[in-house]
């Protein structure tokens, strides 16, 4: 079967910023962050492109990567499920980007700008080769890459906080890095395969006959401790409110709302394509995961409240939001996961506006301590009202993204019978009421009277206003058009195993 | 001055423990913080001083050492019993890791048996095939580089993703009217044996490099390994005659040339024999005579780029661990 030009997209989206990486290493500061943009744009629009050619193809394809088929060269997988994950994380990645950009120039030193966009192009490419990849050390690859470079975008801001932060990012990340690499070395000695397609038959064939039961247990309990660490499920949790917290307000966004979550779609990924989801429900991981899904919703909601700092707070609670996709893929049915990926979706399209939002009002009082905002809201109305429509997001209001992700969870919980449905319905609620009790606490403090004679109001970078807006756009739509989407995730992943 | 005082303190720092300093920096870090405190309180004496202010300013910030910097913000107050708890646990924990681990190693596959699921058609096309199709002698340049040449290159792409966040770490101020530390290289005294020895030996060594990489498609080595050679020659001629002789012929400028044209180089030609090859277009790149230096298509090139790469990593890293710059 030949391809079609429009099917060689998922390639220029990983090898465009692979390119630009080295080449936006040497530039200028501001070309460099212009060429950062500009290719980050072409990738938002060849994803859009794409996702509106594969609604209509409505099938898997495999893009060989070299002249060598399947089991022997790599190769790119693509469906409408990783179309539509891949346009999201370009916008987003995008918006935020720009949303940062001022903020950049205040954090990171010029003459070192030009190598911070030359790790995120590199970030850029690993995100979109990991949504594309079929293989799984190619995806080890990546991974690697990621973590690198994130580590760079972490400690860019050249204070204290930041190198302190690096390093305890780094330590965490590379332990679960090799807890994957483990993984994938066992899989390799147990199935002769690093392509995914392949790996899964003979998995198959392994489970069915019962041999090797031992290693197959510990591959899979390797895999998801190692990529649970990296996206911070609950025990792991411990590097993210300084990650999050200190670095720049582009790393907080991308890393929160992005990193974690390509870790997250590369574990469904394996889980799919790589095990099969009979073998994964035969170790009993699900059950493990909706638990610790469920514990890191309450402690993450709880050490939120107790946080005094803005910034760090809208960290915590990305810990309980990260426990809300665990709990999706715990919960062991096609529902579950489809609202795993509705959550996902919208926890990464209201974070990164979060961070930037708190950032800009945090900027208008000169701090981001929360006794210190009050009243902050009305000296930067935009960005104000953005934080408020986050805020409301993740709460759960209606006509948001997280609303209808926490409806998915709800009506997926109902197909299951017995204690799960129970003890994810109340987890839903007590983590409802949790998030409301910051959050809410936080619009509130915004929008006291203030204790402060007022200053000036505060000067809005119009490029980054104009992105936070658009990030809220972003997460009306998903709330409003919440239905196709469902319906879109859904059909992709019966296509994605 | 300034430079010995925090060495002392530093080498006290390693013989009596850390809580010492810690205290000592945790009130240095108070000091300063109040005493701006008080310039900024009294207008006038901070446009007096304000200018010096600055520059006293940018020079600790381009001379704070990281450590400090993040000292200042690491919690002191761990408690002793806990840290004993934690040790602890941290141990069990491990013991029992390595014990699963190995306990799972004894369930595997026994090594070098045929009938090992590893041992399937993938392998045996690699080996029968593999120089009929990719063209090298040495069928792993033909993996790494031909069939599985996008593992590949991520592969040194990672090298440089650690480069650039090395850079951005560690990289003084270049811009603004922030001087750089004056003796921020500290150079090597003056070593005879060192620099006779590297003098007759570093020839060797870099024709050693270049005969690994150029020949990595008809005997084992290839870029990785060759660069690997190349750079610690080069770590060497640094280490004996110092960095003044080094940046004669390697500066930032050699290095960004090099490794930006080697990258782009790899990611184009490969972009090319990806998308040839994934739309079935006839590719100009042919295998050409199995033991030919110039055989294998793109491989030899490929391994030029990669050994070129790591070599400047690999020299890049090492002078920016050692003095702040390429």
């Amino acid at each position: 079967m030949s391809l079609q030009l429009w099917q060689s997209i998922p390639f220029a989206m990983i090898l465009l910023p692979l390119g630009s990486a080295a080449l936006t290493s040497v530039l200028p500061k501001r070309a460099a962050r212009l060429w950062c943009a500009g290719v980050l744009a072409l990738e938002t629009l060849l994803s859009a492109f794409f996702f509106s050619k594969m609604l209509s193809f409505g099938q898997m394809y495999t893009y060989s990567m070299g002249h060598y088929p399947a089991p022997w060269g790599n190769e790119l997988r693509a469906g409408p499920l990783e179309a539509l994950v891949s346009l999201c994380f370009a916008v987003i990645l995008l918006l935020s980007v720009l949303g940062g950009f001022r903020k950049l120039e205040m954090h990171v030193e010029g003459s070192k700008q030009n190598l911070y966009c030359a790790l995120l192009m590199l970030l850029t490419c690993a995100m979109q080769a990991q949504l594309y990849t079929n293989d799984a050390f190619t995806a080890y690859v990546f991974v690697e890459i990621l973590t690198l470079a994130a580590a760079g975008l972490i400690t860019a801001r050249s204070d204290g906080k930041g190198l302190l932060a690096g390093a305890r990012y780094m330590v965490m990340n590379l332990v679960g890095s090799a807890l994957f690499l483990l993984a994938v070395i066992l899989l390799y000695d147990l199935t002769g395969h690093l392509l995914m397609s392949p790996m899964k038959k003979a998995v198959l064939a392994l489970h069915e006959t019962e041999r090797y039961h031992a290693p197959m247990t510990m591959v899979i309990v390797l895999l998801v401790t190692g990529l649970s660490v990296k996206s911070a499920l609950f025990p792991f949790h411990t590097w993210v409110p300084d990650a999050y917290g200190a670095s720049t307000p582009i790393t907080s966004a991308v890393l929160s709302s992005l990193l974690s979550k390509s870790y997250i779609f590369l574990l469904m990924k394996m889980m799919y394509r790589a095990i099969g989801m009979e073998v994964i429900a035969a170790a009993r991981v699900d059950d493990i995961l909706l638990l610790y899904g469920i514990l890191g919703m309450i402690v993450g909601s709880v050490q939120a409240i107790a946080q005094k700092d803005l910034r760090r707070m809208i960290a915590w609670s990305s810990v309980a939001q990260i426990g809300y996709i665990y709990m999706g893929m715990g919960l062991g049915n096609e529902a579950g996961m489809a609202a795993a990926l509705v959550q996902l979706l919208s926890h990464s399209a209201a974070k990164s506006m979060l961070f930037l939002a708190a950032d800009g009002v945090a900027d208008a009082r000169g701090s981001s301590l929360l006794q210190r905002l009050r009243g902050a809201g009305y000296s930067t109305p935009v960005f104000g009202v953005v934080f408020t429509v986050g805020a409301l997001s993740l709460v759960g209001a209606p006509l948001l993204g997280g609303f209808a992700a926490k409806a998915c969870f709800a009506l997926a919980a109902a197909e299951r019978d017995g204690w799960r449905m129970l003890l994810v319905f109340a987890a839903l609620a007590v983590s409802t009421l949790l998030n409301a009790v910051y959050f809410i606490g936080a619009v509130i403090q915004l929008y006291s009277k203030p204790d402060v004679a007022e200053g000036a109001k505060a000067r809005t970078g119009v490029l980054s206003a104009v992105s936070v807006c658009a990030l809220a756009l972003v997460n009306l739509c998903l709330g409003v058009f919440a239905s196709p989407l469902v319906q879109a995730i859904q059909s992709g992943l019966t296509l994605f195993g | 001055m300034r430079r010995t005082e925090r060495n002392e303190r530093f080498h006290r720092w390693l013989s009596e423990g850390d809580t010492r300093l810690d205290t000592m920096l945790a009130e240095e870090y108070d000091d300063l913080t109040t005493l701006k405190h008080v310039y900024e309180s009294d207008a006038a004496a901070a446009e007096e001083t304000s200018r010096a202010e600055a520059e006293e300013k940018a020079r600790e910030a381009a001379s704070a050492p990281l450590y400090t910097a993040a000292q200042a913000h690491a919690e002191y107050d761990v408690p002793q019993r806990s840290r004993a708890l934690y040790l602890l646990t941290a141990l069990l924990l491990c013991a029992g890791m390595i014990a699963v681990l190995v306990f799972i190693s004894s369930q595997l596959p026994s090594f070098g048996k045929s009938e090992n699921p590893a041992n399937n058609e993938v392998v045996e096309r690699y080996v029968e095939k593999g120089m009929e199709e990719t063209g090298p002698v040495n069928i792993v340049a033909g993996m790494i580089l031909d069939y599985r040449a996008f593992d590949t290159l991520g592969e040194s792409n990672v090298l440089f993703t650690a480069v650039c966040a090395v850079l951005l770490l560690l990289k003084l101020a270049s811009s603004g009217n922030a001087p750089r530390p004056a003796a921020a290289p500290a150079e090597t005294e003056e070593d005879l044996i060192l620099q006779r020895i590297t003098r007759a030996l570093l020839p060797f060594i870099l024709i050693f490099g270049c005969y690994v990489i150029l020949n990595g498609h008809l005997s084992p080595g290839g870029g990785f390994s060759g660069g690997a050679v190349m750079g610690a020659g080069l770590i060497l001629y640094y280490n004996a005659f110092g960095a003044a002789a080094a940046e004669r012929f390697f500066t930032i400028r050699t290095f960004r040339v090099v490794s930006v044209s080697a990258l782009s180089f790899y990611a184009v030609s490969k972009a090319y024999s990806f998308f040839t090859g994934a739309n079935h277009l006839p590719s100009f790149i042919t295998a050409g005579v199995p033991g030919r230096i110039f055989s294998a298509g793109l491989i030899p090139y490929l391994n030029i780029a990669v050994g070129l790469v790591v070599m400047c990593t690999m020299y890049g890293l090492f002078t920016l661990f050692r003095k702040g710059d390429i």
